[in-house]
């Protein structure tokens, strides 16, 4: 469903993403690890359309369209959702509203009809139960005043609303204590289906115990060096980044 | 006299001159010696230039330069450009300054009085001239003497002690035609233990380049509580200068709003004296501002007496090459103990080119109060705007998303639905294709 050849990509004159390759199939759960600073992050943001990133070479298709060609929020219609590192505080636009807005222009695009108050609010409170948010946080204005943990159970709840086809995970464990951590990856366990797949961007193997890949990815200096099965999660917990960088020098 | 000073007299001559011809005499001495006396100062005041501080960003020159006609509206008159969806209201409406009896709804009751000036004057003299003249300042203030030396007509809204409005009065004033120029005068007084709400607005059906300089004076007596709403909704080439002075007793709330949608120059002297203890006052404002649009919003709260409380919150959202000013000056006497008095202006900017001055001014001579302000000025936050947008939410929807949240702490205050609704779905259109 997600297919990135060659990806090149920079920021302010200064390349980050150096020939990126990932292929995502339907159904399946991918890690990406790699020290702070490998362009994790980067990748995440080129991949929602942030307009600051410079794409200098490279493809990206989603689903058989060119994502690089869509805007933000047209790959979020096609099914693209990005979990947000640093979730944005947004006063005076309410939860509620806003996934309301989102939901159906989402379905607009698909040819879909508006869906009725009744139908969105049971929607809202299965959702809601499932990352265990408070109703009063659902209603709150967009993450504002909430906890670090509040605020990525609040994506998780977007992503749980919004029904995406592939979901990019953007460190959504980093700050949670254990409770959160399952919560989250409950979540996200719940939603997986055949139809469906993830991308976990971490750089603790800790949340992989929840949510169990089926590939794991390592970025270093902006591009995947390693992948192999889940085990390898185990082995980088274990001995670190600094085997991978050795033997790179190697090879 | 220097040349200059030469040019700016002849100048005032001659903008005076135009309003000075038609003008009126009042049968009730009191108020034709309060007329004759703000005729006096007129002579001797100065229009106010950007030389002077209470006008330093606000140039009146273009209003100063026009002719003007006064005249009644065509008939029939067409109220369309003033309906509110559901608004259910007592109406005086005024065309050109001139009262319309057959669009108002004049009441005369053991409750109220809701009537033109001109009728309430003839009618009662007595409880007008206790008021009238009385709060605003026509010794000192160019405007406010030209409106009391030439004004014809207004509302005057008298609400007997305890009375409650079952519904808003809403005062209407209409422009129609090209360079038409009135000065409407408004006397709201809200009786002791009484209660209601006002809707003042002005508009235009047609016509360009009108200039109306409106005066209200509001007395809110022993226990009042009242709300005025104040709509500038005239076309973008019409000039609009609008006083208003309060006057609040003790134990007495008083909430203006005002609301700035259209116009050329627009200034606003919002004045609240508040003279008695326990007393709440909270004076919002919203202006949306594009092309060459200059609005100005400055405000006075007087605290005089102790514990009192007052909440001022204005919200700019400027477009184009437009300039706004706010200024809000917040006086704590000395007597007055235990003030809370909480101010602030937010602004955005949708262009590089729109620039606001933004001013608040505290002048606190009471040691136990408790006092704050705050302004930002900002552009769109633009990570805010992506954040809605990887959720599917298209760029201009995003953008009305979150101008509707930047209005919204000013509308939660509109406690009159049909006018907020109005006001919202003015925003929607307004912001439906600029951004
Ligand atoms: N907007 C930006 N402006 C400048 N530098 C950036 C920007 N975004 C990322 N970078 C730089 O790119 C590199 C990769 O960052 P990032 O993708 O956030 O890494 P990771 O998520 O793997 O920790 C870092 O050196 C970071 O400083
Ligand atoms: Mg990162």
């Amino acid at each position: 469903m997600l297919n990135i050849k060659n990806l090149h990509a920079s920021v302010e004159g200064k390349q980050i993403l150096k020939g990126l390759d990932l292929q995502v199939e339907p159904g399946s759960v991918h890690a990406i690890m790699g020290p702070n600073g490998s362009g994790k992050s980067t990748l995440a943001s080129v991949l929602a359309g942030r307009e600051e990133y410079e794409i200098d070479e490279g493809e990206v298709s989603f689903l058989g369209k060119d994502l690089l060609d869509l805007s933000a929020e047209d790959r979020a219609r096609e099914g693209l959702f990005l979990a947000f590192q640093y979730p944005i505080e947004i006063p005076g636009v309410s939860n509620i509203n806003f996934l309301k807005t989102a939901l159906n222009e989402i379905r607009e695009y698909n040819g879909l009809p508006a869906m009725s108050a009744k139908d969105f609010l049971k929607r809202v409170k299965e959702k809601q139960a499932l990352v265990e948010l408070s109703g009063n946080l659902a209603r709150r204005s967009v993450n504002e005043g909430f906890s670090g943990g509040e605020k990525k159970r609040n994506e998780i709840f977007q992503m749980a609303m919004l029904e995406p086809k592939l979901s990019v995970l953007d460190e959504t464990d980093s700050g949670l204590d254990i409770d959160a951590l399952r919560i989250v990856a409950n979540g996200v366990n719940t939603l997986r289906s055949e139809d469906n797949a993830t991308v976990v961007i971490t750089h603790y193997q800790r949340l992989l115990d929840y949510i169990v890949p089926d590939f794991v990815h390592v970025l270093y200096q902006g591009r995947i060096v390693k992948s192999g099965p889940k085990e390898l999660a185990l082995e980088l917990e274990e001995k670190g980044y600094d085997w991978i960088k050795e033997e790179l020098e190697l090879a | 006299m220097d040349t200059i000073t030469k040019a700016t007299q002849s100048q005032k001559e001659k903008f005076l001159s135009q309003f000075k011809e038609n003008c009126c005499i009042d049968t009730n001495r009191d108020l034709q010696n309060i007329r004759e006396a703000a005729q006096a100062a007129l002579e001797k005041l100065n229009f106010p230039t950007t030389r002077d501080e209470y006008w330093k960003y606000t140039r009146i020159a273009p209003i100063l330069r026009g002719t003007y006609h006064q005249m009644p509206g065509s008939e029939p008159v067409d109220l369309g450009p003033t309906l509110i969806e559901n608004m259910d209201s007592y109406d005086l409406v005024f065309v050109n300054g001139y009262f319309s009896p057959e669009h108002s709804s004049r009441l005369e009751s053991e409750s109220w009085l809701v009537l033109p000036l001109s009728e309430a004057r003839n009618n009662y003299p007595e409880l007008i001239t206790k008021h009238y003249g009385q709060y605003a300042d026509y010794e000192k203030h160019a405007f406010t003497a030209l409106n009391t030396a030439y004004c014809q007509e207004g509302a005057c809204i008298l609400l007997k002690d305890n009375a409650q409005l079952d519904k808003p009065v809403r005062i209407i004033n209409l422009t129609q035609g090209d360079a038409i120029a009135y000065h409407p005068r408004n006397l709201l007084v809200f009786g002791k233990g009484s209660k209601g709400a006002v809707l003042l607005s002005y508009e235009t059906g047609s016509g360009n380049h009108a200039f109306t300089n409106a005066v209200s004076e509001i007395v809110v007596q022993e226990n009042a509580h009242a709300e005025l709403f104040l709509m500038q909704h005239k076309s973008d080439t019409n000039s609009h200068i609008e006083t208003t002075q309060v006057f609040q007793e003790k134990n007495s709330q008083f909430q203006a709003t005002t609301i700035t949608l259209k116009g050329k120059i627009v200034r606003n002297n919002l004045n609240v004296v508040v003279d008695g203890e326990n007393c709440l006052t909270r004076i919002n404002g919203i202006y949306l501002t594009r092309g060459k649009q200059h609005v100005d919003n400055h405000t006075m709260i007087d605290h005089r007496q102790p514990h009192c409380e007052s909440h001022e919150l204005y919200k700019g959202i400027m477009n184009e090459s437009s300039t706004g000013v706010f200024n809000g000056k917040v006086f704590v006497r000395q007597y007055a103990q235990k003030t809370n008095a909480f101010q602030s202006n937010q602004n955005i900017l949708l262009t590089d080119q729109a620039t606001i001055n933004s001013k608040p001014e505290l002048e606190i001579y009471a040691d136990d109060v408790k006092c704050s302000h705050g302004s930002t000025t900002g552009q769109f936050d633009e990570e805010a705007v992506f954040y809605l947008r990887s959720r599917g939410i298209g760029e201009a929807s995003a953008r009305k998303l979150m101008i509707n949240a930047f209005a919204a702490d000013v509308l939660e205050y509109i406690s009159i639905e049909p006018l907020r609704d109005r006001i919202e779905a003015y925003i929607e259109e307004r912001y439906e294709t600029v951004l």
